[in-house]
């Protein structure tokens, strides 16, 4: 949290000095409403560069980070033990988001600065590995990294080069696919503008994601009122059982 | 058309969950067995989280049990007596494994032992009746079809006191027997998580000598009430039981339950028994393969405090 603050107090420093070119941001939705039908959906996340002196020579790259919310994930790991396969090695992983996408305007490695990528933090490793503090088991470097390759393949970590479009380097837009797996919070819509693979104006926004009507209701129910609420999954069942024995017994008599 | 589920977080296609409701009442229906041991690893695939999985398919077992439970009171395949009688061994036996299951996540590796459990017992279970039911195919066969009555077993289930009558299943015998298998079904249904249909439907065959009709509609009976109380204790201390995907499942499960509980009467005992042997061998050899083969990504990613 300290080493946090820190980070983000040295990362003012600069960007005061600096900061020339300032962004105009727009989304398609301040919130994501979940719904009963939802099934995913696509965040356009569009803006404008203002500046008040002339367009310096270096061409202007953007960089969109958005991060879910985060928490304690466990990552285990099998071994051969006797023959079979068991989970022999876990560790816990203090933080880590549920959702991870960077989208920029060209090849990372190019637009951006190994060093200015760990003072913001900004592609997924830096997210998940500046957050580890237990340590338990020699290399954990092999379960972080399984922890973002699986993420990966099932689309909660997404690395979009090239996908950002930037327009007589003033304007720009991408689109995000948000899953359909979406976990609620807030999540953290973070803007770069750089030049030389240095970041020159930074933006911050936060997206609501948030389950509305009947899953809200049922969700609230099943955490705050958990015996009504499980009496009543027990009653539901007993009469759709019931039910469907009296449909039955109607259409063989009829 | 796709649904969001609230507590498990994901968006399914609602007419797979009908679908897989419905495939797993009819065997519910056939067999007498809640299905629990083949609908959670059904929706771990679906995407479903495993705690979440594991709670409500326990919900959704209800329903296809009761759906299944009316349709075999109506044909009077169910010996209610017996079904007491288990089910006052089954929670008392259902406490103590509940007890050691604790003991056991103290220790670690619960997981792997549940799963050596399933393999262990359900190996042992499904080739024993396989072996058995095919005998009695083929002295059916030479008897012309019609299986001769064997002369009742005495064996030390008959010299034991607190001789009870249960009508149903054409039974005189001690109450200490049911009374011990429902402990032990109970037991082991707690510490594998499941109802214990499938351990209970050939205790009851092969140990307390039962009718096969009589099995499957009794053997329901006793699972609707395991059932029920499994979902309320994760309701309550998990709050993991997903109600619209429960409804889903079960509005599925019911009519499966019904149209299976069709089939299973106009079975052959033996078919009856062989095709169970078959399943439970079947889930046995996969969970034994996914113990044995290396698996091609050899990290998993658990929320902490979740069993698998």
């Amino acid at each position: 949290m300290i080493r946090a603050l820190i980070l983000f107090l040295l990362s003012l420093i600069p960007l005061k000095a600096a900061a020339q070119e300032e962004i105009v941001l727009g989304l398609s939705q301040s919130e994501v409403a979940i719904t009963a039908r939802f099934d995913g959906s696509d965040m356009l996340i569009f803006g404008a560069v203002k500046r008040e002196t002339p367009i310096p020579e270096q061409p202007l790259e953007v960089i969109i980070a958005i991060e879910g919310p985060s928490g304690p994930i466990t990552v285990r790991r099998k071994d051969r033990r006797f023959g079979i396969w068991v989970n022999a090695a876990e560790i816990e992983v203090a933080s880590a988001p549920a959702f991870y996408a960077v989208a920029s305007s060209g090849p990372l490695e190019q637009v951006l600065d190994r060093i200015e990528n760990e003072r913001y933090g900004i592609t997924v490793d830096r997210a998940i590995q500046a957050v580890i503090q237990t340590v338990e088991y020699g290399n954990t470097q092999d379960f972080t990294e399984a922890l973002i390759r699986i993420q990966q393949e099932n689309g909660s970590y997404q690395r979009l080069e090239n996908a950002v479009a930037v327009d007589q380097q003033t304007l720009f837009r991408t689109s995000i696919a948000l899953p359909s797996n979406l976990t609620e919070g807030g999540y953290k819509a973070r803007i770069f503008l750089t030049r030389g693979g240095s970041v020159v104006s930074m933006f911050e926004t936060v997206i609501d994601v948030r389950k509305v009507g009947l899953e809200r209701f049922l969700y609230n129910m099943a955490q705050e009122q958990a015996t009504l609420y499980g009496l009543l999954s027990i009653l539901i069942a007993v009469v759709a059982g019931w039910g469907a024995s009296a449909v039955f017994r109607l259409i063989r008599n009829g | 058309m796709h649904i969001y589920l609230p507590i498990a977080e994901v968006s399914v296609n609602a007419f797979l969950l009908l679908g897989l409701g419905g495939v797993v009442g009819i065997l519910s229906g056939i067999f007498g067995v809640g299905g629990g041991f083949l609908i959670t690893p059904l929706l771990f695939f679906v995407g479903i989280p495993p705690t979440v999985a594991v709670a409500t398919s326990a919900n959704q077992i209800v329903a296809s049990s009761v759906s299944g439970l009316l349709a075999h009171l109506k044909r009077k395949t169910v010996d209610l007596k017996m079904g007491y009688v288990l089910l006052a061994g089954g929670l008392v036996g259902s406490g103590f494994g509940v007890l050691i299951f604790n003991y056991l996540k103290s220790l670690g590796q619960v997981d792997l032992l549940v799963r050596l459990c399933y393999v262990v017992f359900l190996g042992i279970i499904g080739a024993l009746m396989f072996v058995e039911s095919l005998r009695a195919i083929q002295r059916a066969r030479k008897a012309g079809g019609v299986l001769p009555r064997k002369r009742k077993q005495r064996n030390w289930v008959h010299a034991l006191p607190f001789k009870m009558r249960f009508r149903a299943s054409g039974l005189y015998i001690s109450a200490i027997p049911p009374l011990l298998v429902g402990f032990a079904v109970g037991l082991l249904a707690a510490v594998m998580g499941v109802g214990g249909g499938f351990i209970m439907v050939p205790a009851m065959i092969y140990i307390l000598g039962m009718p096969t009709k009589v099995v499957v509609g009794t053997s329901l009976f006793q699972i609707i009430f395991v059932a029920g109380f499994t979902t309320l204790l994760h309701a309550i201390t998990n709050h993991t039981v997903d109600l619209p995907l429960a409804l889903f499942l079960l509005i599925g499960g019911v009519i499966g339950a019904q149209l299976g509980t069709g089939i299973g009467v106009k079975l052959r005992a033996e078919m009856l028994r062989v095709l169970l042997a078959l399943l439970v061998l079947a889930v046995c050899g996969k969970i034994a393969l996914e113990l044995l083969i290396e698996p091609s990504e050899i990290y998993s990613l658990a929320k902490p405090g979740a069993a698998e």
